[in-house]
């Protein structure tokens, strides 16, 4: 996926609210990213040191929490487990499965002085 | 990666390519068959799926590799921030990234929702004759609906002035070094094409199978173009345009005589990842199926239509 507009994106967000709360520095950036999501998370921190220059949050270290993968199976009537974008559940093998969590991409907080 | 755009190319599974260092050799024991419609630039997409067993590939996020630094595990905010130690604060945020997109394309579709305008997001490869559909279709439509037109492409007017050449208002949108149309750039072209009341409005997005996905316009549905001279797995390889997309027109079967393509093998591809997707096959070149489609956008184009005129 698209991770530098993501990444713009992202930026656009912490100085925003660095700006609001009078922050000097960002120095740590906490994202959320789901394991079965559409974001490439290498690619993401690739972008991020490019992106960050020259803002608030230069130098600023991302640390990426992974959400796991889960989906509500339909035949089973159940939350379980996705390794897979659009896989099958793994106790029916049926792919009748609407994913829940696995797709996240949220800044959750940032450290900042 | 790719240069242009900064998406991610993930060389080995699971991981990206230029953020750790190779220093170790990769043996191939494994026999590549190289088969001559072989899509893509090769490097080894598939090792450890072909029994080669890659030492990174199975790790899939226990630690960071940083392109900056040594291997990094578990280098949580909770194992270096003491509170109360020094002045710094946590600042809780909270926010999707996609969320001012997302706000756009919410303006976006009222704005046109409010007017009965019935929007598609055409989405494809390039190459899948997107342009050349979308000319053939306001040709044909042009008689019994007004038309207006957004054209997204990197670079050139080319699209928009072929478009125009059908008689119907057309505004390219170039993005530059961007890889996909966003809500943002869609909102100030309706600013100036200003569709008409009733009518309906096409959206060519960059040809793009990965990135468009993810970007909402504010469209009524997206439609997704795959033409027979690229792979019938394109909805495996590239689930999630096939998941967002609503309608998927398969295009160039006048070109199935002279090409390997399973049609039904590329439906049944298109259906796992999305149950609920509606496909037509279809021709820009001879015409053959565009009926089909037109009696979808007619039955569709109906429903937004109605809902406005009741509102209003």
């Amino acid at each position: 996926m698209h991770e530098l507009a993501l990444t713009e994106s992202l930026v656009a967000i912490v100085v925003e609210e660095s700006r609001r709360q009078n922050v000097s520095q960002v120095k740590v950036v906490v994202l959320e990213i789901g394991a079965i999501g559409q974001v490439e998370p290498e690619s993401l921190r690739f972008c991020f040191d490019a992106v960050t220059r020259g803002t608030i949050a230069e130098g600023a270290r991302l640390d990426i929490v992974t959400v796991p993968g889960a989906g509500w199976c339909l035949d089973c009537g159940k939350t379980v487990p996705l390794t897979e974008r659009f896989g099958a559940c793994p106790e029916c093998g049926q792919r009748h499965v609407q994913m829940t969590a696995g797709d996240e991409l949220r800044i959750r907080e940032m450290e900042v002085t | 990666m790719c240069t242009v755009c900064g998406c991610g190319t993930a060389t080995v599974e699971g991981k990206a390519g230029e953020a750790h260092a190779h220093d170790h050799s990769h043996s191939h024991g494994h026999d590549h068959a190289h088969s001559p419609d072989h899509p893509q630039p090769h490097e080894h997409h598939n090792l450890s799926r072909d029994g080669h067993h890659h030492d990174h590939a199975d790790q899939s996020n226990d630690h960071a590799h940083r392109g900056d630094q040594a291997i990094d595990f578990g280098a949580g905010l909770a194992g270096v921030h003491v509170p109360g130690l020094d002045q710094d604060r946590i600042v809780r945020i909270e926010r999707d990234i996609l969320s001012k997109n997302a706000a756009f394309a919410r303006a976006n579709r009222a704005r046109l929702v409010e007017r009965g305008v019935f929007t598609l997001n055409l989405v494809s490869s390039p190459g899948s004759g997107k342009t050349s559909l979308l000319v053939r279709t306001i040709l044909d439509l042009k008689p019994r609906f007004p038309i207006t037109v957004i054209e997204g492409d990197q670079q050139t007017s080319n699209d928009a002035e072929r478009i125009r050449a059908t008689g119907v208002p057309a505004l390219q949108v170039n993005t530059g070094k961007g890889c996909h149309l966003d809500a943002h750039m869609v909102g100030h072209a309706l600013d100036t094409l200003d569709p008409p009341p009733a009518s309906l409005l096409f959206i060519e997005n960059v040809g793009n199978l990965v990135c468009p996905a993810a970007f909402d316009l504010g469209e009524t549905h997206k439609v997704v173009v795959l033409s027979v001279t690229e792979g019938e797995d394109k909805p495996l390889k590239y689930p999630d345009m096939f998941a967002a997309a609503d309608l998927m027109l398969l295009n160039k079967v006048d070109l199935l005589p002279y090409v390997d393509f399973d049609v039904a093998a590329c439906m049944a591809n298109a259906l796992t990842v999305n149950p609920r997707l509606q496909i037509r096959t279809v021709s820009a070149r001879t015409g053959e199926g565009l009926q089909a489609f037109y009696a979808w956008i007619e039955a569709h184009a109906a429903i937004v239509v109605a809902s406005t005129a009741k509102a209003g």
